[in-house]
């Protein structure tokens, strides 16, 4: 009966990689069987890309080629949705309905709750940029050089953070029945403010203005870039502004998520 | 009794607003025991509970977990937890859960091990949404005992499982108890706690207004129960000396009293034709209407 803590203590890291693992699979497999979140997400960035990069795409202004231009500012629209729902809404639904609480009564070690969200939400992301790639590719007839790609599926992946922590500050605050209106209420008007839906130039010079408050247009600019295409500001301004955001949001997301029940 | 204490709350404080939750409450948990925390709603069971898991901190006292802090790891491995509240993932099914519940402790059961314990071999592959309430019951305590846990905390563990399923679940518990695991219950069917409790508390207002072994808090209760047959107006009855209440369920009478045979005198003496005659100490439902009375 009597065990010693001792032994106990350490989860030997072999099983404690494997504990992460199950869990990040487990969170995919969640979201992927939630038609409401997996269907918008992965099909969204797909249909406004076929319709306005692939079919509509041809004449505008000059140098700007739609189907390369827009597949940037999809993978930046795509990628919003999982962090933004993948945490807000889901992390607010968990709060709510007392699944946050029994995790924390077991012995889960406490960083696995958000990191298997983080790569599931980095896993959907890249699940777009391939998908959107293959698009282009296909039916756009986009040509990138391998470093190229590269750089976009890796702007891709890490630029799902600091959408995860504005999701997750939204879903330590709001509860699981007012989360998803909240999300949208985020999640569009920010992809029209900031660029994303539509490009900038096509949109009204106040809007043009006050873009680059929104964090989504400050990714925009970096997917543009990393492909070679019209880009304001500076890589190292942007990168600086989103680390920044994501790092205010988590903070104060963590406070709250400490005391959450 | 010299088993040594695996969990305890120590002089708790807790308010939530202006409002004492839990009140200087002092609980002590021994190993292998089953102990029932018992109350009316709103008693402090659950925030008691939230302490010793370490998901409430107390304003003043300490909560113990396996002499360490409930927030350790090392000391949470050793617990298996059902929470009434808790909602599992709808769209997992239930070996994805045991797998991953299972990937939290150091040397868990195994999976057959926690199929046959639980009864829950036909529904692995099946969806959690799509069990029934019971069966979402026998899913939640797979969970609670995949780790092979020292201490087990069941909240209102059988709420929502019929009655063969219930019987079948204390049998299985019993087996556990017997292998020394320890079981802190709450629960508001009360023969659930007759049928498992080793100790019973006893807790309102945020304070522990008794606690003892589950035939000390069933003796401090002076109340007999008589129930029989008769053709007696319940009104008629609840007039005789010494009759404390009367109800009446179908043809036959309840009546509670301290003083059963000066009653019984009355009611044969009214009524000849009495019969069907039984006589018991009250159950824990009394007990605890009495302690929670006396108390307020």
């Amino acid at each position: 009966m009597e065990r010693t803590l001792a032994p106990a203590n350490v989860l030997p890291r072999a099983l404690a990689w494997r504990s992460l693992g199950l869990e990040v699979r487990c969170e995919f497999l969640r979201l992927l069987r939630t038609p409401s979140f997996a269907v918008p997400t992965l099909l969204f960035p797909l249909l406004f890309y076929t319709l306005f990069g692939v079919m509509l795409g041809h004449g505008g202004k000059e140098g700007y080629e739609a189907p390369r231009y827009l597949l940037a500012s999809y993978c930046v629209f795509g990628v919003m949705s999982p962090g933004l729902f993948g945490f807000g809404v889901v992390v607010a639904l968990e709060r709510e309905r007392g699944l946050l609480r029994l995790k924390r009564a077991l012995p889960m070690p406490p960083q696995n709750y958000l990191l298997a969200k983080l790569a599931m939400a980095m896993l959907f992301a890249l699940a777009i940029f391939v998908a959107l790639s293959a698009l282009a590719a296909g039916l756009g007839g986009v040509r990138l050089a391998p470093g190229q790609w590269l750089l976009l599926g890796l702007t891709s992946a890490l630029g799902v953070l600091p959408f995860c922590a504005l999701g997750l500050l939204v879903g330590t605050r709001v509860g699981g029945q007012g989360a998803p209106a909240i999300i949208n209420l985020v999640y569009l008007p920010m992809a029209f403010l900031a660029g994303v839906a539509i490009p900038l130039f096509a949109l009204p010079p106040m809007v043009r203005t006050l873009a680059p408050l929104w964090p989504a247009y400050h990714l925009n600019q970096l997917a543009h870039a990393a492909i070679g295409q019209p880009a304001e500001g500076a890589v190292g301004v942007h990168l600086g502004v989103l680390l920044a955001f994501a790092a205010i949001c988590f903070a104060i997301a963590r406070r709250r998520l400490a005391r959450a029940d | 009794m010299s088993l040594p204490t695996i969990a305890a709350l120590r002089a708790v404080h807790k308010r939530y607003g202006t409002v004492p939750a839990l009140d200087g409450i002092d609980v002590a948990l021994r190993a292998g025991e089953v102990y029932a925390l018992l109350g009316p709603n709103g008693a402090g069971k659950s925030t008691a509970i939230a302490t010793l898991l370490g998901l409430v901190a107390p304003d003043a006292g300490r909560a113990e977990l396996f002499g360490a802090a409930p927030q350790t790891l090392a000391a949470r491995r050793r617990i298996g937890v059902m929470l009434q509240s808790a909602a599992l993932p709808d769209t997992l099914a239930v070996a994805e859960l045991l797998a991953l519940t299972r990937s939290y402790y150091p040397a868990p059961r195994s999976v057959a091990d926690v199929v046959a314990l639980a009864g829950i071999g036909h529904l692995l592959r099946r969806r959690y949404a799509q069990l029934s309430a019971g069966e979402q019951r026998r899913v939640q305590f797979a969970l609670a005992v995949c780790g092979r846990p020292d201490l087990l905390f069941l909240d209102e563990p059988t709420v929502g499982m019929d009655t063969e399923s219930r019987t079948a679940f204390w049998l299985t518990l019993r087996g556990l108890v017997g292998e020394g695991v320890a079981v802190l219950l709450t629960t508001h069917y009360l023969e659930e706690a007759e049928a498992l409790a080793d100790r019973v508390g006893v807790i309102a207002r945020g304070r522990l207004l008794a606690e003892g072994p589950l035939e000390a808090i069933r003796g401090r209760v002076a109340q007999r129960e008589i129930r029989c047959s008769s053709r007696l107006a319940p009104e008629r009855v609840r007039a005789f000396a010494q009759v404390r209440s009367v109800e009446c369920d179908g043809p036959r009478l309840r009546v509670v009293t301290a003083q059963p045979e000066a009653v019984l005198r009355q009611m044969l003496e009214a009524d000849d034709s009495l019969g069907d005659l039984e006589v018991r100490r009250a159950g824990l439902a009394e007990a605890l209407g009495e302690i929670t009375r006396e108390a307020a």
